[in-house]
């Protein structure tokens, strides 16, 4: 009896039940939210490394005479400097300077991009690109998510796992940089020295049909090194700790990337892109709000939507994200405040179950990874 | 998944395990299951009155943020104040350490309105099924 029959599977469904995931219905996808439990799988990815199912990403090429001047216009980062092989952050915005979605951009050649989006944006993202690539008639894009599995292995034996089973050499393979054509296991895969993890660690893209064998080739690789795999719940608790913003709560339709403090992946020097009048407009009539980072003072978790006060108890400003942080072991939370409260140090309050939970406004982000 | 006989439960996944007029009340091994990882528990104050099946206090997983629903009504005795520094207990030992509340029964004949240990595994097998989380 197949329980999820009414959800899409990644090509990496099986794995999810054969390692004992607690599958959920993520945005239509049947993910697991967690396989041997939160805590302990954010504690694997921080000290050992973890192997994560992200398949539901969205992956876009873009090619053609015309794909680079195209991007141009469509992303708020420069990318015409990226070199061959280089990954780079960004946002497409609209006209109001509000996200569309966040996403990565790889040059894999001159006149040859691979996009990975994000998997609730996906649809709109496609739509979002097709309206404008119209004209461009030298530039084409191709929705090939269906056509691609992927895995994350993040943590610190994420290279000694992915070392022992291809013939690259990892070493030299730089952050945010990717093998386009590489083997692992003696499969064709592309490997890609990004995460969402605040680890070092790869995210591999393979054909749908070596879902599995990739997968086992992994955890195989990994036994020796404490291996496991890693569900949804995780994923966001790692990316929270990290900094790292999650369309929908640190971003959304409304919101720019400078109010999200992304203002170092925006090449305001880059003449046109979509939104670049409306963040010129935001940046010379001041930000309405800006993310700063919470810890609680008192007792209670911030979560997403929850109102920030300030001291008078006045709502000020609204919770991004928040939760029990595994790693520093205290309560965090990211926020959205008026910039004259937004100091480290300033003393706020979150509006937990009707009453005001003492907070203060600490350096973002909250967990870094030591550089070897 | 095994739950102790004697003890009373709740459709919401509450536990009274009933001695005299009071009764220790918790979250059963099936509710911590579902819930993952607890890291916070909003406990009420003692002497507080509690009223059958409405909220008495909150448990916090990583994910998610739960109500616990009373199985008695009555009055607060005692709180498990070892959750504060250690909600993790409700996940190791739900029917015994992790306790929540010492609640003093107002009426005992509200017991009738819970299952017993036969009544809540067959419900507790019917919802994981259902695939509730």
């Amino acid at each position: 009896m197949d329980e999820h029959a009414n959800l899409k599977k990644t090509p990496f469904y099986t794995m999810h039940v054969k390692y004992g995931g607690k599958v959920v219905d993520f945005g239509g996808w049947a993910l697991s939210v967690q396989f041997s439990g939160i805590l302990d799988e954010h504690h694997t990815v921080r000290r050992q490394v973890g192997l994560f199912d992200v398949s539901h990403m969205g992956e876009a090429t873009v090619k053609g005479p015309q794909a680079l001047e195209f991007l141009q216009q469509m992303v708020s980062r420069d990318i015409a400097d990226a070199k061959q092989y280089q990954v780079k952050y960004t946002h497409f915005l609209y006209p109001g300077g509000g996200c569309v979605d966040d996403l990565m951009v790889t040059k894999i050649a001159d006149n040859d991009y691979y996009l990975v989006i994000n998997a609730g944006n996906k649809d709109k993202d496609i739509a979002w690109l097709k309206a404008h690539v119209a004209a461009f008639p030298g530039a084409a894009v191709e929705d090939i998510s269906d056509a691609t599995g992927e895995v994350a292995l993040q943590g610190p034996f994420a290279q000694a796992t992915l070392q022992k089973i291809t013939t690259e050499d990892l070493a030299a393979l730089k952050y945010y940089y990717v093998i386009p054509r590489a083997k692992v296991a003696g499969i064709d895969v592309m490997i890609s020295r990004t995460g969402y993890t605040g680890e070092d660690g790869f995210e591999i893209m393979c054909d749908p049909k070596d879902g599995e064998a990739l997968w086992e080739a992994i955890m195989q690789a990994g036994a020796e090194f404490g291996i496991k795999p890693i569900g949804l719940g995780a994923r966001d608790s790692l990316r929270f700790e990290a900094g790292m913003p999650l369309y929908g709560q640190e971003l959304d339709a409304w919101t720019s990337p400078l109010e999200a403090r992304l203002a170092r992946y925006v090449s305001m020097d880059k003449p046109l892109f979509i939104g670049r009048e409306a963040l010129q407009l935001r940046q010379a009539e001041g930000l309405k709000k800006v993310l700063v980072g919470l810890e609680m003072i008192g007792r209670g978790i911030a979560r997403h939507e929850y109102p920030v006060l300030d001291g008078a108890g006045q709502a000020v400003g609204y919770v991004t994200s928040g939760m029990y942080s595994p790693t520093l072991e205290k309560n965090i939370a990211s926020a959205y405040v008026p910039p004259e409260l937004s100091a480290v140090g300033t003393e706020l309050a979150v509006e937990i179950r009707g009453k005001a939970v003492a907070a203060k406004v600490v350096k973002l982000p909250y967990y870094k990874r030591a550089k070897k | 998944m095994a739950f102790p006989a004697g003890y009373k439960y709740t459709k919401s996944h509450e536990y009274i395990k009933v001695e005299g007029n009071t009764g220790y009340v918790g979250l059963t091994a099936y509710a911590q299951d579902q819930l993952g990882d607890i890291v916070f528990v909003e406990l009420p104050e003692v002497g507080q009155e509690v009223t059958q099946g409405e909220p008495f206090g909150v448990v916090e997983s990583v994910k998610a943020v739960s109500d616990c629903y009373s199985p008695v009504s009555g009055k607060v005795l005692a709180v498990n104040d070892k959750l504060n520094d250690e909600p993790g207990t409700i996940n190791t030992d739900p029917h015994g350490e992790g306790w929540i509340v010492k609640v003093e029964l107002a009426d005992a004949a509200e017991l009738a309105n819970l299952m017993d240990v036969a009544a809540y595994e067959k419900h507790a097998e019917e919802e994981a099924k259902a695939g509730h989380h």
